[in-house]
């Protein structure tokens, strides 16, 4: 866990990373928690789409497909 | 929109007539309980779109007429999407007189969610945990009473395509209509200056809701800056004195 946090969106497909933090707020950060992205949550990067956007993530037991923009505001532990 | 004022004038011409709301996040076998309730047998889907309709059926039990309306399956209350937007509505302005949050056992913490949201929008609820016999494949063990007990609400263990817990979800949903069971929804605290914001907006929205919505709720929407919600209350509960929008202004 020394690792430095960084963009969901730079996970490679097979990797997981722990959330640290979201970066946005508002609706967008409302979305994101419903969906299971809160601080602690482990997400799984599970595919990306033919024209790399967006990617499925596996959050908590739910196949998630988020756009890069999304993505991008979610500051992960590689794990 | 439509159909929900016709929920809503249905169940006031027929007034003995029970409404249950069925909610639940996507995949989690609320359609299944819904078919094996109702004795429908086919699936009708709930997609984004002009014209949405409810799947709708009609169950009786202990002698009494219920009807059951399937909400579209949603992983928030909080309108980010036409579907939720349709889910929350019909909560809270068609006033089902019981709302069933069917959840998925295998997945609690995801599925809570939106339970604990509904909670915060109506007393009168009962939370079906579903896919029993999936998670004791998976080694998981829900205890019921326990959850019920910090829930405070009625808490009902199903397997639907078994059929197993049914009747005890009848039953409870009955016992929430006639008053033998009270529920007392978890309360969520939110940081002081939330709860002073809430505290602050709290009797103003009594005298504009009237007992129609539940003022914190309500104000916890308002301090989220949901503004469909603020579209929904003119909508359904048509204040004609009162622009709502104002009084949200001052409330900012």
């Amino acid at each position: 866990m020394a690792n430095k946090p960084l963009p969901l969106s730079n996970l490679a497909v097979g990797t997981k990373g722990k959330v640290e933090s979201i970066l946005i707020d508002g609706l967008l950060r409302r979305r994101l928690l419903d969906l299971g992205v809160v601080p602690g949550s482990v997400i799984e990067v599970v595919r990306v789409s033919p024209n790399g956007d967006p990617t499925a993530y596996l959050i908590k037991g739910a196949l998630i497909g988020l756009r890069e923009n999304e993505a991008k505001h979610i500051l992960v532990h590689p794990i | 929109m439509v159909s929900i004022n016709n929920q809503l004038s249905e169940k006031k011409v027929t007034e003995k007539e029970i409404v249950v709301a069925l909610a639940g996040n996507p995949n989690t076998g609320k359609s299944t309980i819904f078919n094996a309730l109702t004795g429908l047998k086919q699936h009708t889907g709930n997609w984004p779109g002009k014209t949405v309709s409810y799947a709708r059926g009609n169950y009786v039990h202990r002698g009494k007429s219920f009807v059951l309306v399937d909400l579209p399956g949603t992983y928030s209350l909080l309108a980010n999407s036409i579907d939720e937007l349709i889910a929350r509505d019909f909560i809270c302005f068609a006033k089902p007189d019981v709302t069933i949050v069917v959840t998925d056992a295998t997945n609690l913490i995801r599925n809570l969610n939106l339970a604990l949201q509904i909670m915060e929008a109506t007393n009168n609820v009962v939370v079906a945990i579903n896919l029993l016999d999936e998670a004791e494949r998976k080694g998981i063990i829900v205890n019921i009473d326990k959850l019920s007990e910090k829930l405070g609400l009625p808490v009902v263990g199903t397997v639907a395509r078994n059929q197993m817990g049914l009747n005890r979800l009848k039953d409870t949903i009955d016992d929430i209509v006639t008053k033998k069971i009270v529920t007392n929804p978890l309360k969520i605290h939110y940081p002081p200056e939330i709860e002073q914001k809430i505290q602050e907006m709290t009797p103003e929205l009594e005298n504009i809701l009237k007992g129609e919505l539940n003022p914190r709720w309500v104000a916890l929407r308002i301090l989220e800056g949901d503004k469909t919600l603020i579209d929904s209350i003119k909508q359904y509960l048509v204040y004609k004195e009162i622009d709502i929008k104002g009084e949200v202004a001052l409330c900012h």
